[in-house]
């Protein structure tokens, strides 16, 4: 994935610096509150919407089992459109093939559709490094952009700053890269995004090359679907002479008629709407109207090592919604960049460890990122167990054991720092499978519990930092049990 | 080995758990959702289609063949653009008292130029009433992509009941996956600051959609 996270610390160090940030967390609050409300209504609207989830569920499914097959499909139907397909099996790959693309049209700028994808492999930096500029034409991705900023949402990338810091972005930043911000601009939503209208629509009537992302592709048809709000996407996809899409192996979907399931789904649950202001379809390419090429770059990056994993491979069912982040508590409180990845929040805390491996300290931390409430599988439109997923991977992260990286079989040896956590868990199998010495135990820790710590010595107080110790009862459970014979005699 | 085969290979390698005789999609995909919500009148349909558009900041306005070239020269004169864009094959009466200068799209046409248009006047492929959605195809009563894009106000004209379904089921029955495909649900907006709903980015801030009666609903 992208180099702009490596060396991000792991994400309780992360969490520590944002939590304290109050303006963060009061735009964070505002902004989940807000939309979290609105998703429930939208939903609600729907009176099929367990059905749609589980159709969802199993088109996707369906496809991952049989990825090869469709992956086939797709190259077939868009080369029958019309359209040229490369194959990339990482970052690196993938940039370098995109790089080419566009020095091939000889053009020196490019406008960019909000794309994941592109995010994730940092094309942006390796379009600079060539003296290739990109443009991101999405609000929040300009805002992100112009700030020198790191995304912190799925949807909506700026959702850690507030009206006021845009306007000071916009106000400051704008004319470094192109037409400066209205003189005395204000901090009304509306404003800025005539700000925005005015900056951007002076790079779409120019570009010559688009880059974007895509939504869904219809093996069947060779058909590539974005979805989006603004109209910078049908800007992109439609007025530029070339378009390149970089597009993650995991967003096929085997028919034109499945899109009835997830045009349904995602408009709801992502930004709550009965369905998004503008959506695009094309296939290959038409004449006289739109790009005159057309590139698919399809990308593995990790997929197809998540794919091995038999319980971590539902994250694949992904349709990036985010509707997991904005219920989410631990989300809330430490907002997007701790999480060190350009997908935060509970999807994040699955899917960076299993794209990118558990190697690097934030990736192994992911894990551990949550309460594993459960709100974020309740929301999520596709049905990935996220919580199911998060306790894999910390038993992959605490006793190692085989994965696949690079498409690769290794075996993860257990991560260094939890050795405390399985002498205990070792300790804990023992007391259990010897009674006697549990009831021993417990007594004696009931005898003497005024004189226990409220913190754990040695290596328990890395434990102890963030949580209270339970407190001790004045009488183990089983022992009253037998006293009261399972509270039956009535006393206490 | 190229990438192709690498690729393919490490999913063929993934997928080893997966039975030989794993269900087939027609088996493996429950289809138990509706293919509409609720129960309703041909009239009640284009009723809501109407009050889902209106929902969304589109402004609606109904009328009959006879009346429609009046109603679309008024929306024109309110907005006062000197000219208006034309597709192809708009059915020449739309605009037969409309005063703007017609510019008829062509091929060699810049997005600079389009750019100088302030009105775009198309008809549709159809409309779905339960989202408030007018879905484009490039026929030529509608035009290339762009015609309905770069312009600040879009007029769209809808056959009612005609062109109009209940849901999106229905309304991806009816499309041609081969077109080149834009869904519209009210003008352009974004929810980018504080993730509150704004009208009005990059594609037209005003969206005027007209229901035309082809004939009496029952």
């Amino acid at each position: 994935m992208s180099g702009t996270y490596l060396g991000m610390p792991a994400f309780p160090e992360a969490a520590r610096a944002a939590v304290r940030d109050e303006t963060l967390r009061g735009n964070l609050r505002h902004a989940t509150h807000t939309i979290r409300a609105k998703r429930a209504g939208a939903v609600a609207e729907v009176p099929d919407w367990a059905a749609l989830r589980e159709a969802g569920k199993r088109i996707k499914d369906h496809t991952l089992r049989h990825l090869d097959r469709y992956l086939v499909q797709v190259e077939e139907s868009v080369t029958a459109a019309g359209g040229l397909v490369h194959w990339a099996a990482d970052a690196d790959e993938a940039n370098r093939i995109v790089t080419r693309l566009v020095e091939e049209t000889g053009e020196s700028e490019v406008v960019k559709v909000k794309s994941m994808a592109t995010q994730e492999i940092g094309l942006n930096e390796a379009l600079e490094a060539a003296g290739i500029r990109a443009y991101e034409t999405d609000l929040a991705e300009l805002i992100v952009q112009l700030g020198r900023d790191r995304p912190s949402h799925i949807l909506v990338p700026a959702i850690h700053r507030n009206r006021g810091e845009i306007r000071d972005i916009f106000r400051s930043e704008m004319g470094e890269w192109g037409r400066p911000a209205p003189d005395g601009l204000t901090d009304t939503p509306a404003e800025l995004a005539e700000a925005a209208r005015l900056h951007l629509r002076e790079k779409f009537l120019r570009a010559k090359v688009g880059i974007s992302g895509a939504n869904f592709v219809v093996a069947e048809t060779g058909t590539l679907v974005v979805v989006e709000s603004e109209g910078n996407g049908r800007m992109c996809l439609t007025l530029p002479e070339t378009l390149i899409s970089v597009v993650g192996i995991e967003k096929i979907v085997p028919t034109w008629r499945d899109l009835e399931v997830f045009l349904q789904t995602l408009p709801r649950s992502s930004t709550a709407e009965r369905m998004n202001p503008y959506t695009s379809m094309w296939t290959g390419t038409t004449d006289g109207d739109g790009p005159r090429t057309f590139h698919l770059v399809l990308l593995d990056n990790g997929r197809t090592d998540t794919l091995a994993d038999e319980v971590g491979r539902q994250a694949l069912r992904c349709i990036r919604c985010s509707a997991c982040l904005n219920v989410c508590p631990v989300y809330e409180r430490a907002g997007g960049h701790a999480y060190g990845s350009v997908y935060p929040g509970p999807i994040g805390a699955i899917l960076s460890p299993q794209l990118r491996g558990t190697g690097s300290a934030v990736d192994a931390s992911l894990p551990y990122a949550s309460s594993l409430c459960g709100a974020c599988y309740e929301v999520c439109p596709v049905a990935i167990d996220i919580p199911e997923v998060l306790v894999h991977l910390r038993e992959r992260v605490v006793q190692g054991g085989p994965a696949t990286r690079h498409g690769n079989r290794v075996v993860l040896k257990p991560a260094k720092g939890h050795a405390a956590e399985r002498a205990a868990m070792r300790a804990a199998r023992w007391a259990f499978t010897h009674p006697g010495a549990l009831r021993a135990g417990q007594r004696l820790a009931s005898r003497t519990c005024r004189f226990l710590p409220r913190t754990l010595p040695g290596p328990g107080r890395a434990w102890t930092g963030s949580r209270d110790l339970p407190e001790v009862p004045s009488e183990p459970f089983r022992d009253w049990w037998q006293r009261t014979r399972g509270g039956r005699d009535g006393t206490k | 080995m190229s990438s192709r085969e690498r690729i393919l290979g490490r999913v063929r390698r993934a997928l080893a758990d997966v039975p030989r005789d794993d269900a087939p999609y027609e088996r493996a995909i429950a289809r138990d959702y509706l293919r509409e919500h609720g129960e309703r009148t041909v009239a009640e349909t284009v009723e809501l289609l109407a009050e889902n558009l209106a929902d969304y900041r589109a402004i609606v306005h109904r009328t009959t063949p006879r009346e429609l070239p009046s109603l679309i020269m008024r929306l024109l004169a309110e907005r006062g653009p000197r000219s208006v864009l034309v597709p192809p094959g708009l059915p020449p009466e739309w605009l037969s008292a409309a005063d703007p200068t017609l510019v008829h799209d062509r091929a060699p046409s810049t997005p600079r130029e389009l750019d100088e248009v302030e009105s775009v006047v198309t008809g549709c492929a159809l409309a779905i009433a339960e989202t408030g959605t007018i879905v484009l195809d490039g026929s030529p009563d509608q035009g290339r992509r762009r015609i309905t894009l770069v312009p600040d106000h879009h007029i769209c004209v809808v056959r009612v009941p005609g062109q109009v379904v209940s849901s999106v089921p229905q309304a991806l029955e009816r499309l041609d996956p081969a077109r080149p495909l834009t869904w519209i649900s009210g003008p352009s907006a974004t929810s980018d600051i504080e993730l509150d709903r704004v009208e009005g980015v990059h594609g037209p801030r005003t969206l005027e959609v007209v229901l035309l009666e082809d004939r009496p609903a029952d």
